[in-house]
């Protein structure tokens, strides 16, 4: 590619930011998709893969008499410190990489150049995986009082709306055109969740245009009818996400928010979740405390704290619960908006829909979520997550805090959803990597102008595919928390920093054992002894009754696969001691922890010895997702070699050698 | 009955309790000499049973005729009576009051309770010295068990028996203990049967400001040093604290000494400050109004969750030291019966896979805490909610149980016990029916003959009906050394006893009813299959026995 300046450079050092221990000596690779560093040491051959699209930003540090380090921060938290010898290798490799990371235009992206070797037609039953049209079937819908609406039939109303729109019976077109005129970007009120029990809806718009005083007949006709689908209820909630400062100051740029003298039964709330540049300041913030080395507990709490990233995060759970119980509780219809309605509508659309109904809380039902309330009504992902050299002020990490909301849910109602945590960090990964279609582009109609859908290959196909480590061991369908509603309680000790995510490539900071994989394991093996012992009491009837019968007959013998057990000891539990020596001034300099090769810091690719190079260098595994190596105790299933297997040979010898 | 006095009025009708999550229960409120009793006489209701020696702390109210009683308790419950009647409700607060600040030992529930369940085993037998060290015998022959401490005359916080090396006789040991803080000379805590290093224990040496040494102390230490190899001496205080004690008598091992030992200062918090941390933690937990910002700027301005960094950072340096120096350890702070036993105890913890046992985390307990002499009446005489700040009020043993708790989140499945045992432990240590954590030492223990008129926890934990609800369904054997992380990412609050009251544990609690029914089912089937493999094989070997012949 025209872009590399240097395919390769020898001894280059990855240097180990957590504990102290030395760099690993290796060769790095630039290529057309992915940077490579491949460990010299002649036992390990470890290797880091990066994709490009995952680089958020290159930093080159001034050189010193060891080399010259570069700095590479990813967009899945996963943080790169090479030296490499020669500065003038050093600015060829920066110069490269600030190119590919940046690429300027839809094909150079991963996804047109990924092929997992599927055909045709399972690419396209992948793109057939999830149908909104059979999600809205599932809400009951149509019904008397919703319909679906044609008016966007070539987005000819709202270009970053899907053209398929449910509304209420009562909008005619008249109003719907009407209404859109009055809303930032023309996107008007459409559903975004029917609650059948109760006919309360959630609806999901833009802004509208009032400025300091003006009205729409249609708009107003519009709010009318969606409080009208509502027989249950005499009002409608209208919820602006946005701080109340916020929303006043769009009025003197002519936008705003409801006034409640113009529209008749409307409950105005504003909830207060701050722009996407807060945002993305406070997650820039919130990763700056997680790279502090060997930082003091007061330095996280207080740097967490003033990051400001939970209170961000509980705000808009607080929204969504609010939300939620308009619908359930109160049975009143909530129409959702912010400025343009596509990034806190969609968090708070959501997270309100994953409290309410449990469907979003299976595997195929989140997917579906995510389908509705963040590809088909706009969020703009390519924008967002920087995608291709773009505005750096678009960018901000909105489907993150989501995800993240997911995950503070999962850990408050353990039993209340079919995946796991992995599943949300798959999706994150995958949200940046752009390995695949689903997440490219700002809208429907771009997507179907790039013809995605001929030309890439859809993440949930994948993601179903291997849904066995996505599930969660605990979650049982005619368990209490896994149908209806889910009361949140929202006090702020609730609220736990997600170490899983953002620290996720730190292996020594996570939990050292899985109990999600446990007892995967051990589920996969009760699957197992059942079918045995189901065989097995056929078997022995059979011999019962022919002793019965006094005719012997021999019986073949097979005797039963015997199970492996589980044993958690074999690698997960295999580690090495971190610096616990910290500034110790009077410990020896030869800390204990030097020397021994933790590997399981770094992301590794394990199978390069595929026969195929090219499906090595494209399925996942090797793209940097598979970190969760410590999914040790599936019945002796662990792939040889897996780094933290390694790692306790590591431990071992040491010991050995002390 | 000699309570009879205290008890103004022993009953009163129409109260009502409030807990949270509860709904409010209308009851008749009756106190004993050790209990204040709630029941609403109606069937499938819960009765409230409280210990008196569980209350920290009492307020009142009074709105009109109606009183209140704010009840806070060690385990840091808050629960409230709402009782009819002014003078009634006088009338019980100051019973409460006198009766869960009972002076005298003798006077405490221990001494009353008599046991509705069968003894199996007496749990005052279950750990004794002369068995914990017959586990080790075979490996340790350069030890041996001296009872030069056997009437509690040379140092009255030890037990009667302690381990200490071969080579020094017990009139040595004598003249060690006169120069090490409250007679506490080095011990044997932790054998290391990997490579035969050692964790001893003992208080700081009393060197004062003019350097004083003991000829008999040196030796005894390096006593457990292997030809040319290095000891650490890990000292819990910093070294400017560590130099300040000298001016009091006390003091730190100078090099010049001790040629053959590395000092390292730590600096783990005692006293007080650990006292008022706990304090400001519960408070914070308490305040469920709060917005984010408040509750991390008041979770960090507590420092609980640095104490625990520094402890467990503490114990994983004496580990490291151990397991990968191979050296041998000598750990102290000032007294020797705080700090020191974190860090001894949580080094074991680390290092030992029967210390992650049920019957070894008991035994640990015992020789690392009870036996090792920890305060315990004095450290836990009052909790988080009392005002009478007493200078020897400290959480130490709560911020070990956190620690292990640390420990255990990041090692779901290398315990054998679960969350609930250390929850369990830590409500005994406070109040409690059984006498195991009364008084501050053994000697203390003998006086009060609390083996003859007490009964042990253990003699009720380890029953099997009790042991079930301890038993972690994850557990796995793991002979390997656990190293935790202690990064400020990798610990978390202890929601188990922190937010217990706060909030309603029902999600959690289905949450490991389903992880045991998941590990029941599966062991279930697999003894099936196992059946059913034998009986197989037992029809087949007959029918080629019957077509043999």
């Amino acid at each position: 590619m025209e872009h590399i300046r240097t395919p390769k450079v020898e001894n280059v050092r990855l240097v180990d930011r957590i504990s102290s221990k030395k760099a690993a000596l290796g060769t790095l690779y630039l290529t057309a998709t992915h940077v490579i560093f491949v460990e010299t040491a002649p036992d390990a051959r470890k290797e880091t893969w990066i994709l490009h699209s995952q680089i958020a930003t290159i930093e080159k540090q001034a050189t010193t008499a060891t080399g010259c380090p570069l700095l590479i921060r990813c967009k899945n938290f996963q943080l790169l410190q090479l030296v490499i010898p020669q500065e003038r290798d050093c600015h060829d490799v920066y110069i490269s990489l600030i190119r590919l990371a940046r690429p300027v235009k839809y094909e150079e992206l991963y996804c047109f150049s990924f092929n997992p070797k599927l055909d045709r037609e399972e690419r396209e039953q992948g793109w057939m995986l999830i149908d909104l049209s059979e999600e809205y079937k599932r809400m009951g819908l149509p019904n008397n009082y919703w319909q679906l609406s044609d008016m966007n039939r070539e987005y000819r109303v709202c270009d970053s709306y899907p053209t398929e729109l449910y509304v209420p019976k009562l909008a005619t077109a008249h109003i719907i055109v009407g209404s859109s005129k009055f809303r930032s970007r023309r996107r008007f009120p459409a559903l975004s969740y029917y609650y059948k029990d109760n006919h309360a809806s959630i609806c999901r718009s833009s802004q509208p245009l009032s400025g300091f005083s003006a009205r729409c007949l249609e708009d107003e006709q519009m709010l009318q009818a969606i409080r009208k689908a509502n027989p249950g209820s005499d009002f409608i909630y209208v919820v602006d996400t946005r701080p109340k400062l916020n929303a006043m100051a769009n009025r003197a740029a002519g936008k705003g928010y409801e006034n409640e003298d113009n529209y008749s039964n409307i409950k105005f709330q504003f909830i207060g979740i701050e722009n996407i540049h807060v945002m993305r300041s406070s997650l820039q913030k919130m990763l700056e405390v997680c790279e502090l080395k060997s930082p003091s507990m007061s330095d996280f709490l207080w740097g967490l704290e003033n990051s400001g990233w939970l209170r961000h995060i509980k705000a808009i759970m607080d929204a969504g619960v609010f939300i939620a119980k308009a619908v359930s509780e109160e049975g009143a219809s909530v129409l959702v908006h912010c400025s343009d309605g596509w990034d806190r509508t969609a968090q708070v659309c959501s997270v309100a829909s994953l409290l309410v109904d449990p469907h979003y809380r299976t595997l195929q039902g989140f997917m579906v979520l995510i389908e509705k309330d963040w590809i088909s009504f706009g969020h703009k992902f390519t924008h967002r997550y920087g995608n291709l050299d773009g505005d750096p002020r678009e960018i901000s990490p909105v489907i993150d805090q989501f995800l993240e909301c997911v995950w503070q849910l999962m850990e408050q109602f353990p039993c209340a959803f079919e995946f796991n945590e992995r599943f949300l960090i798959h999706i994150q990964h995958h949200i940046y990597s752009c390995q695949f279609g689903n997440f490219l582009c700002n809208s429907q109609k771009e997507r179907q102008e790039l013809k995605i859908q001929e030309r890439t290959y859809s993440l949930w196909a994948y993601l179903w595919k291997n849904r066995a480590d996505y599930l969660n061991p605990l979650f049982r369908a005619d368990h209490s928390q896994t149908w209806g509603i889910l009361h949140l309680p929202t006090a702020p000790c609730n609220f736990m920093f997600w170490n899983g995510m953002y620290n996720r490539f730190e292996k020594g900071l996570q939990p050292r054992q899985s109990v999600t994989d446990y007892l995967m394991a051990v589920k996969e093996e009760t699957q197992q002894l059942e079918e045995e012992l189901e065989a097995l009491e056929e078997r022995l009837e059979k011999i019962q009754k022919v002793q019965l019968n006094r005719t012997k007959v021999k019986s073949k013998q097979s005797e039963p696969s015997k199970h492996s057990g589980f044993s958690t000891s074999d690698n997960s539990t295999a580690n090495t001691p971190q610096d616990y020596s910290g500034n110790v001034n009077s410990f020896p300099s030869r800390s204990p922890s030097q020397g021994d090769e933790d590997s399981a810091l770094i992301l590794t690719q394990d199978n390069l010895k595929s026969s195929d190079p090219d499906l090595s260098a494209n399925s996942d595994q090797e793209s940097g997702v598979e970190d969760l190596s410590c999914r040790s105790p599936s019945g002796g299933e662990c792939a040889p070699g897996e780094d933290s297997g390694r790692d306790r040979d590591s431990d071992e010898a040491v010991f050995l050698a002390a | 009955m000699e309570f009879a006095e205290l008890i103004k009025t022993p009953r009163v009708d129409n109260v009502v309790l409030h807990r949270p999550f509860y709904p409010a229960v209308e009851g008749t409120l009756c106190l004993t000499g050790h209990h204040l009793i709630l029941s609403s006489r109606q069937d499938n209701t819960e009765e409230l049973w409280l210990l008196h020696s569980n209350i920290d702390a009492i307020d009142k109210r009074f709105v009109g005729p109606l009183g209140t009683i704010i009840i806070k308790c060690k385990d840091f419950r808050i629960i409230q009576l709402d009782i009819p009647g002014m003078e009634e409700c006088l009338n019980i607060a100051s019973s409460i009051e006198a009766l869960s600040t009972l002076d005298s030992i003798t006077l405490m529930y221990p001494f009353f309770y008599r046991p509705m369940f069968e003894v199996i085993e007496d749990g005052w037998h279950s750990f004794l010295p002369e068995q914990e060290f017959e586990l080790y015998s075979s490996a340790i022959s350069e030890w041996r068990l001296s009872y030069v401490n056997q009437e509690f005359a040379v140092c009255p916080s030890y037990p009667p028996a302690v381990t200490v090396p071969k080579v020094i006789d017990d009139d040595a040991l004598r003249k060690v203990a006169t120069f090490r803080h409250g007679g506490r000379f080095p011990v044997l805590s932790y054998y290391h049967k990997k490579n035969g290093m050692v964790i001893m224990r003992s208080g700081q040496p009393l060197t004062g400001t003019n350097g004083r040494r003991c000829k008999e102390d040196e030796k005894l230490i390096n006593a457990t040093l292997r030809a040319g190899k290095r000891g650490y001496i890990i000292d819990t205080r910093p070294l400017n604290v560590a130099q300040q004690a000298r001016a009091k008598g006390g003091g730190f091992e100078q090099e010049a000494h001790y040629p053959q030992w590395r000092r390292i200062h730590k600096s783990i918090e005692r006293y007080h400050i650990l006292q008022e941390s706990l304090i400001k933690l519960v408070e914070s937990c308490n305040d469920q109004t709060q917005n984010m910002d408040r509750w991390l700027s008041k979770l960090e301005a507590s420092n609980w969750l640095t104490h625990i960094k520094e402890i467990l950072t503490t114990a994983c340096l004496a580990a490291q030291c151990l397991d990968r120096e191979g050296a041998s350890i000598l750990i102290h702070g000032t007294e020797g019966t705080d700090s020191t036993l974190q860090v001894t105890s949580l080094a074991q913890i680390i290092l030992e896979p029967r210390s992650r046992t049920i019957r070894g985390f008991e035994a640990l307990i015992e020789r690392e805490w009870l036996q090792a002499g920890h305060p315990f009446q004095q450290r836990c005489a009052q909790s988080a909610y009392c005002n009478s700040k007493q200078k020897w009020e400290s959480p130490v043993f709560l911020l070990f149980l956190d620690c292990v708790w640390q420990i255990l989140r990041q090692f779901p499945c290398s315990f054998e016990f679960n969350e609930n045992f250390l929850i369990m432990l830590f409500e005994h240590a406070y109040a409690s029916q059984f006498g195991t954590f009364l008084g501050n030492n053994e000697s203390e223990r003998c006086k009060l003959k609390l083996q003859q008129k007490t009964m042990s926890l253990w003699s009720w934990v380890n029953r099997p009906s009790e042991l079930s609800k301890f038993t972690n369904p994850l557990f796995e054997a793991n002979n390997l050394v656990i190293w935790p992380s202690v990064a400020p990412q990798s610990l978390q609050l202890w929601e188990g006893i922190f937010l217990r009251w706060n909030r309603s544990s029902k999600y959690l609690d289905e949450a490991y009813e389903e992880m045991v029914n998941i590990i029941e089912y599966n062991k279930q089937l697999q003894a099936k299959v196992n059946l059913l493999r034998r009986q197989l094989a037992e029809l087949e070997t007959e029918d080629g026995v019957q077509e043999s012949p």
